[in-house]
């Protein structure tokens, strides 16, 4: 055990913090998510506009999205803000920002793609009874995009959770920052705490991630 | 912003981005060989092989390729294996990617129905022919939107090789802001050195994924 | 001509096939194809025709019996394998052409990478049987850009640039639209004219009473019945046989 460091993990309340960390991660992706969610649907259906100004700006938008490390973004949110505007964001609050900006577009684009597939005499047979367009927002289009987003969703939540070992690198202690920790603690009594506890934090962001994404999987099966 | 300083800053940007291109296409080149690799395992069941990549496939589908970096170049050397930060880099890139080019692949040979492969075989061609000839070229056209998609991944993921002290454009940027203090000129570097990187990538992959579209063989 | 004396091209010999203990698709089945004939063989839907055409190509594993080839027994595993499968021939009710290929291209493939033939002279010969079934100037399109019917033909094309000996035609006309069944039809027509020695499945009744020299009723995974295609259509031995005809006659209506 000594050799393959592991004991380290069994020592007070070494396992405690590392799940703790653990959640830290889950916490920051499910509101990102929720966020998300929200931001995506409205953003997405401007997007459905003919107006060439919001077409240019969410063009250029996802486009960030798309082609900018998320380590970017969160030393841009979590320096570069500091620097510009004189705030002081707290880490894990930088990476909430940076995660639903992630998030947004992704859901954003989805939502677009749902949109424009609802056939066009859904909305014209609503207006015709009355409705006026947010009505047939909530009534009309939501339940439909919805089954459309909550794969994604999921989906989304799994790689938001993987990407939130980067917010280590700014300092926010979550469950690869908690690992680091020990190693150090342990420096000399355990010096191969380095193999036992990375491999425990990887099995821990495992064990996070694979369930969702056999149940996002399991989901496909049944509704495709 | 100060134009001058951040003139200054160039060479020491350009030089990172060179490693992280290195290592980045290294490792890329290498996720495809090890993709292909498995994907025909896969697809074609190959036994005990098959299953082996299965498991490999979800783990590293599954864990964050910073994890999976420190593993390596933290973790590894206490048993012995020491890797220097660049081929840990590579690898790691490799092996992750490799998980995600396998998925991509193997929807490619999935969407060309069995049948195709059967006409093939009746005409007398072998196996392997059958393969290179027939089901190939129909999986490649499918897999070509995933392909691109991970091809960019995988460059985006390079951002985390400053943490194994690689000294690549994230390190860069944050060195100099600890050193000097002139965050925005090294976030503003920062952010035009990576859209020289993936821009690129970014429109070529859409026009390659435009053309094979409209290409579709479909009856 | 004395068919029973010709040469024994492919004798099935109580063939099995089953997917698990339920699913008994043909049972004990016994079947000989001379050269030189046309086996046309009928019967309901399901009741495994397809499957043993596909036995006879071993593109399906046998659960029993044997399918032999000039005296030669052969699978899916044989050595050989690909020599036999150029001997028998197969065009799919589905054409299955090659999408990414020109119809050239289709034609020369197997020609040129199995038989090692020169390129220039099998698309000499692909030219000329594209000419024989009229369709020499589609030679550069794709199969994306032809009808049913082209396509179709461009299959048994594909089939008889490797000089089969003998031929398996599984429902080919089934997924076309009526217009086009004809020209299929005709090319069939016109390969057993020539002799060549052809193993049809098909629902298209007038053209197998024309075409066949034997006709074989299969019913549930057995023959039932076999005869001369007047014995069949006109005398049928069997209850089972005279049902499946009678799904393809209609009585005048009477009006009540």
């Amino acid at each position: 055990m000594q050799a393959l460091g592991i004991d380290v993990l069994f020592k007070g309340t070494n396992m405690q913090r590392l799940l703790l960390g653990l959640w830290v991660s889950l916490r920051i992706s499910l509101i990102s998510v929720a966020i998300s969610i929200v931001l995506g649907l409205v953003i997405g259906s401007l997007m459905t506009r003919k107006n060439p100004v919001i077409k240019v700006f969410t063009r250029i938008y996802l486009e960030i999205v798309r082609v900018m490390p998320q380590m970017v973004l969160l030393f841009i949110v979590f320096f570069g803000t500091t620097r510009v505007f004189g705030w002081n964001i707290e880490a894990e609050t930088a990476a909430v920002i940076v995660f639903s900006f992630w998030g947004t577009a992704e859901m954003a684009d989805l939502v677009r793609g749902a949109l424009i597939s609802i056939p066009k005499h859904q909305y014209e047979s609503a207006a015709a009874l009355g409705m006026n367009e947010v009505q047939i927002f909530i009534h009309i289009v939501i339940p439909q995009t919805l089954r459309r987003l909550i794969p994604l969703s999921i989906n989304l939540v799994t790689r938001m959770i993987k990407t939130t070992s980067l917010i280590m690198m700014i300092g926010v202690v979550e469950v690869l920052k908690v690992g680091q920790q020990i190693i150090e603690a342990n420096r000399t009594a355990s010096p191969n705490a380095a193999f036992g506890v990375y491999a425990v934090v990887l099995l821990l962001y495992f064990i996070a991630c694979w369930p969702i994404s056999m149940f996002s999987k399991y989901l496909e099966r049944k509704w495709c | 912003m100060n134009f001058e300083v951040m003139r200054s800053y160039l060479p020491l940007y350009i030089e990172a981005m060179k490693l992280t291109l290195k290592i980045g296409w290294i490792g890329i080149v290498l996720s495809v060989i090890i993709g292909f690799a498995c994907a025909v395992a896969r697809h074609y069941r190959i036994p005990v092989i098959g299953r082996i990549v299965g498991v490999y496939i979800e783990l590293f589908r599954n864990t964050p390729l910073l994890v999976q970096l420190f593993f390596l170049y933290f973790g590894l050397p206490k048993l012995g294996l020491d890797i220097n930060a660049e081929v840990c880099g590579a690898l790691g890139l490799a092996l992750l990617g490799g998980a995600y080019m396998a998925e991509a692949f193997r929807s490619g040979f999935e969407a060309v129905e069995p049948i195709q492969t059967e006409s093939a075989l009746s005409l007398g061609l072998s196996p392997v022919q059958t393969v290179v000839h027939v089901v190939l070229p129909q999986a490649f056209s499918v897999s070509v939107p995933a392909f691109v998609a991970n091809i960019i991944f995988l460059l985006k993921e390079t951002s985390v090789f400053s943490a194994i002290s690689l000294m690549d454009l994230m390190f860069t940027a944050k060195d100099l802001i600890g050193l000097y203090y002139k965050t925005i000129e090294c976030l503003t570097l920062l952010v035009i050195f990576y859209l020289i990187i993936l821009l690129p990538v970014s429109i070529l992959g859409s026009i390659v994924e435009r053309k094979v579209r409209y290409a579709g063989f479909g009856d | 001509m004395v068919l029973s004396m010709a040469a024994e091209l492919v004798k099935i010999e109580h063939l099995r096939k089953q997917y698990d203990d339920s699913n008994v698709i043909l049972k004990d089945l016994s079947l000989t194809i001379h050269e030189g004939e046309v086996v046309v063989i009928v019967g309901p839907s399901g009741c495994g025709k397809s499957t043993l055409l596909r036995c006879i190509n071993a593109l399906e594993p046998i659960q029993g019996g044997s399918i032999s080839y000039r005296g030669e027994k052969f699978d899916a595993r044989s050595k050989n394998i690909t020599a036999i499968r150029q001997k028998i021939g197969m065009v799919f009710q589905s054409y299955e052409l090659f999408p990414h290929k020109t119809i050239l291209q289709n034609v020369t493939l197997a020609p040129i990478l199995v038989q090692k033939r020169n390129k220039q002279e099998a698309e000499k010969e692909a030219m000329e049987l594209l000419d024989r079934v009229g369709l020499k100037e589609k030679c550069d399109s794709y199969p994306r850009q032809l009808s049913g019917g082209q396509k179709q033909r461009v299959a048994i094309v594909r089939s008889l640039i490797m000089h089969p000996e003998v031929q398996l035609f599984d429902e080919v006309t089934a997924a076309l639209d009526p217009e086009m069944v004809r020209e299929v039809l005709d090319v069939l027509l016109s390969l057993a004219r020539q002799g060549r020695t052809m193993v049809i499945v098909t629902h298209e009744m007038s053209f197998a009473k024309a075409v066949a020299d034997r006709v074989v009723f299969i019913d549930k995974g057995e023959i039932v019945e076999e005869g001369s295609p007047a014995e069949f259509f006109e005398h049928p031995k069997t209850e089972r046989a005279r049902q499946f005809l009678n799904t393809f006659t209609y009585d005048k209506v009477e009006k009540e």
